[in-house]
């Protein structure tokens, strides 16, 4: 479909040009803090001098983007019906200690073991989203708000929940607090073998690249189909397109609003996952946060579509690993935090421009089709 | 007069010549043109949908027009925001007040023009501009009052305080009677006067026959976009003259009145009635008309109040009355989209409880009156609005599944039938013209044999070509079988259509009349409630 198609290099070209204006703008902050742009840039493609090096950064970069894809799809799933889940963090740190204690209670062969914690953390984190779901539905109450106030109780209830009931046992010596050891059953078996498939060494630390990935994938297949091709996703779009249409179309808004936000919330659940499957066996007060925020920046940057935050969660993680060689480059780190902040405001922007450009040549086109007159045409 | 006035005078206070506007699809406005003397009042006269709102919204730089030209005391003008038509002395009364209710009227007035004395608001000089203001113009109000305790009249002379303190000499009002009971548009008269006797110019919108001809010293009238005449006040000599200016007289007379109602009742609704302060179920075991008569006792002002009708299969029930008569409120009821008391059937079923999606799956079409807000995804492909409404019925559905292709082979067929022209059924829905986006709506809600159809103004906005096409449609469904309640606020519409029509005011059916013998003034009489209601038929 030539107009499909049209659309498609439109959204690219302007995603390559806000890039280029994001790398502009940051070497205008690396300055200013005293480094060269060029060293900074540089840092980003040093993957290390050994085999072995290289071999651990790609894994870190791979491992980063994949709960960063995650989230990015949970927070697209309400940003398709215009429902702004902004309590993906919360619900996908409660859903991890959950998951995490409730998976360490119980030992069953892998693929039971495995499949009981994606269960219970998809479940904890939709029964999370519930609540502002069902605040929204029966009482008008924002949803921004409620999920912004339930990420406060979330993120301060796990912090309780890891100290006093579901604490483990605490080795000596040990800084942390942690959820009780999962059996190994419970470990996702992690893909290292490609590496050497390739020729490579395999990964060493953070316990290689995280066989989660694959979920990942399946994951967003899933999402895709669900969003693109069923009824479901059909409602999610009309709802999201135009509410008052949907509505006279028999589209039942409430049902449709706690289906999105339970879906958004369960696939919030999975976030912590990958970290907890793949490396660490437990759920422990050095657990990643701000994957839901940093979520929201994906699936903006994604357009809502898992091909398009499949690529943002690659660009972040891809930004993300540099911490430490842009450290010893002698940059500040933070200069990530920028380049991900204006790329993603230029993004934003450039994703309107694109848009509308891509409507307005819709329409002449149709009309040019029909011979008709161009539908506004600028008098002398 | 004062000198002043005749000097400026010599020019006219507006002229608008050869003003287009187009949005994608629809010709809001096409070759307006329009001259406006200085201290007069000027009356624009029109349909709902004619083009009023748009042509007021160019002159005051809410909207730039695509072709034409605005000419303010003889000199070339163009608008970029409405501070440069405020600038050049154009102010506008909003329909809908744009007022702060919890800041006095002066802090009202001066919102956004404030005088200042170093850096403090100052207020004497304020007040004692806005008392001048008021003496000289009769627009007594009480500077220190709250404007949440005002009253609608004395709101709407805010208003006008307000865009007087900003230096205008041409005032738009626009639909400023719509809000305000006869007394109070008496008093809004004898303002508009004595502003009209200071050498100001007053540019009135309405669609109020009988007012425009007691307060206008000119009037134009707009039809589809375009002026179709501008006369003095003297030469007109009847509300009818005008009436038929506005709706037009080159419509097509009605048709073959051949009758095709059958016997068999199609869609039935007794008693619907709606409060305005939010549904409240009646207590269990009450009749509904014991609840109405006792809401009616508490005082409850009724969207909808004990509205009955049938409509037969084959039959054609057209609703007239001015707009915000509850017309919307009625559709809603009957789509399940806002619950009502009362009870509806559809065939044999009581349909009163089922969802909007039940009452569509079993037969109910819907052409809404607004069809960007009610009936397309713009930004969606012309199949997938073929989809809508119809996602849970062939040939949509498939399972769980949408079918993608039996939807488009579906979508193909009615651009085929309903002549919709489009490049490919996968164009966005926005990029068609208005006219084409409401024949695949009609095409769409004709789809899946529906019993019964509502269309509320199936022809508003759509070029005339398109107009009769949906048109010939409906009568075919109406041959077919099909009962239709038509609701416009074209008259000739409605009385070329329709086989019965009920005339609606204040949320009642007030009389049922016989197309056959009704003229559009008598029609507007009942409208406004000025001919109290008889059964006739």
């Amino acid at each position: 479909m030539p107009a499909g198609l049209n659309r498609a290099l439109l959204t690219v070209a302007g995603a390559v040009i806000a890039i280029i204006l994001a790398i502009a703008i940051s070497s205008v902050a690396i300055t200013a803090a005293g480094a060269s742009p060029i060293d900074a840039f540089a840092a980003f493609f040093d993957f290390g001098a050994s085999e072995r090096a290289q071999s651990n950064g790609i894994a870190a970069f791979i491992n980063r983007a994949v709960p960063l894809f995650i989230a990015g799809l949970a927070v697209a799933v309400g940003f398709r019906m215009n429902l702004f889940n902004i309590g993906v963090e919360g619900q996908y740190r409660l859903a991890a200690i959950c998951a995490a204690y409730v998976g360490s209670t119980f030992t069953a062969p892998a693929p039971i073991q495995i499949a009981v914690i994606i269960v219970v953390a998809a479940a904890v984190g939709g029964l999370y989203a519930l609540i502002p779901a069902v605040m929204k539905v029966t009482r008008g109450v924002n949803e921004v708000i409620a999920t912004i106030m339930l990420n406060y109780i979330a993120i301060n209830l796990t912090s309780y929940l890891v100290r006093g009931p579901f604490a483990g046992e605490r080795a000596a010596g040990q800084l942390t607090t942690t959820t009780p050891e999962l059996p190994e059953s419970a470990m996702f078996p992690n893909l290292n073998f490609v590496f050497e498939l390739f020729g490579l060494l395999p990964p060493t630390r953070g316990g290689g690249v995280w066989g989660f990935l694959l979920v990942a994938i399946v994951l967003g297949i899933v999402i895709w189909v669900v969003l693109e091709r069923t009824r479901f996703g059909f409602n999610v779009k009309a709802s999201g397109l135009n509410g008052p249409a949907a509505l006279a179309s028999g589209i039942d808004s409430k049902k449709m609003i706690i289906a999105a936000m339970v879906m958004s919330g369960s696939i919030a659940g999975l976030i912590g996952l990958p970290e907890i499957l793949g490396d660490k066996g437990a759920f422990n007060s050095n657990f990643t946060a701000g994957l839901g925020f940093l979520g929201i920046a994906v699936a903006l940057l994604g357009r809502n579509k898992p091909v398009g935050i499949a690529v943002a969660a690659l660009l972040f993680a891809f930004l993300d690993r540099a911490q430490g060689a842009l450290q010893i480059a002698n940059v500040p780190p933070s200069v990530i935090t920028i380049i991900q902040g204006v790329i993603v405001l230029l993004v934003v922007v450039a994703n309107e421009v694109t848009n509308r450009l891509a409507l307005r040549l819709e329409e002449q086109r149709a009309a040019q089709e029909l011979g008709r007159k161009q539908p506004v045409e600028v008098a002398a | 007069m004062s000198a002043d006035t005749l000097a400026t005078a010599k020019f006219p206070a507006v002229e608008l010549e050869g003003i287009t506007k187009r949005f994608p699809g629809v010709v809001a406005n096409h070759d307006i043109r329009i001259t406006v003397q200085a201290g007069t009042v000027h009356a624009i006269v029109g349909e709902n949908g004619a083009g009023k709102s748009t042509l007021m919204k160019i002159l005051y730089g809410m909207q730039k027009p695509d072709e034409g030209s605005i000419r303010v005391d003889g000199k070339d003008v163009s608008f970029r925001t409405p501070s440069d038509a405020i600038e050049v002395g154009i102010g506008m009364v909003h329909q809908h007040f744009m007022l702060a209710d919890n800041l006095t009227v002066l802090e009202n007035i001066v919102l956004g023009a404030e005088p200042k004395k170093d850096v403090r608001l100052d207020t004497a000089g304020a007040r004692k501009r806005i008392n001048a203001l008021a003496a000289s113009h009769g627009l007594r109000v009480d500077p220190d009052k709250l404007v949440e305790d005002l009253g609608v009249g004395d709101r709407q002379r805010v208003e006008i305080l307000k865009v007087l303190y900003r230096g205008a000499r041409i005032l738009i009002l626009d639909e400023p009677t719509a809000v305000l009971v006869p007394q109070e548009v008496e008093e809004l008269f004898q303002n508009l006067r004595e502003l009209k006797a200071e050498g100001l110019t007053v540019i009135f919108i309405s669609h109020k026959l009988d007012e425009v001809l007691d307060i206008a010293d000119a009037i134009t009238v707009i039809r589809r976009g375009t002026t179709v005449a501008s006369l003095p006040r003297s030469e007109v000599t009847s509300a009818r003259q005008l009436a038929e200016l506005m709706v037009g007289s080159e419509l097509p007379t009605p048709e073959t009145r051949e009758s095709t109602v059958t016997d068999r009742v199609a869609f039935k609704v007794e008693d619907l009635t709606m409060e305005a302060d939010g549904y409240r179920p009646a207590p269990k075991g009450t009749p509904v008309r014991t609840y109405v008569e006792k809401l009616r006792a508490e005082g409850k002002r009724l969207l909808l109040d004990d509205v009955s009708f049938e409509i037969h299969e084959g039959e054609i029930l057209g609703i007239a009355g001015v707009e915000g008569n509850g017309q919307s409120e009625l559709i809603e009821a009957i789509m399940g989209i806002r619950p009502a008391h009362g009870t509806i059937r559809l065939g044999e079923h009581d349909i009163s409880a089922w969802s909007t999606l039940k009452r569509r799956e079993s037969g109910i079409g819907y052409i809404p009156e607004d069809r960007h807000r009610q009936g397309l995804l713009l930004e969606a492909s012309l199949w997938e609005n073929r989809v809508l409404g119809h996602q849970t019925r062939k040939p949509a559905r498939s399972g769980i599944w949408v079918d993608r292709s039996a939807s488009k082979r579906d979508t193909a067929r009615i651009v085929k039938d309903y002549d919709v022209r489009t490049p490919s059924v996968d164009t966005l829905a926005l990029a068609l013209s208005g006219g084409n986006q409401q024949k695949l709506i009609v095409g769409r809600e004709m789809s899946g044999a529906p019993k019964f159809l509502i269309a509320a103004h199936p022809t508003r906005g759509v070029d005339v070509g398109a107009q009769a096409a949906i048109w010939d449609h409906l009568r075919n469904a109406r041959a077919a079988g099909l009962a239709v309640l038509l609701i416009s606020a074209d008259l000739d519409e409605l009385i070329g259509l329709s086989d019965t029509i009920q005339v609606i005011y204040r949320g009642r059916l007030v009389a049922a009349l016989d197309p056959s013998d009704i003229t559009p003034e008598r029609l507007g009489g009942y409208m406004t409630g000025a001919i109290a209601g008889t059964e006739e038929t």
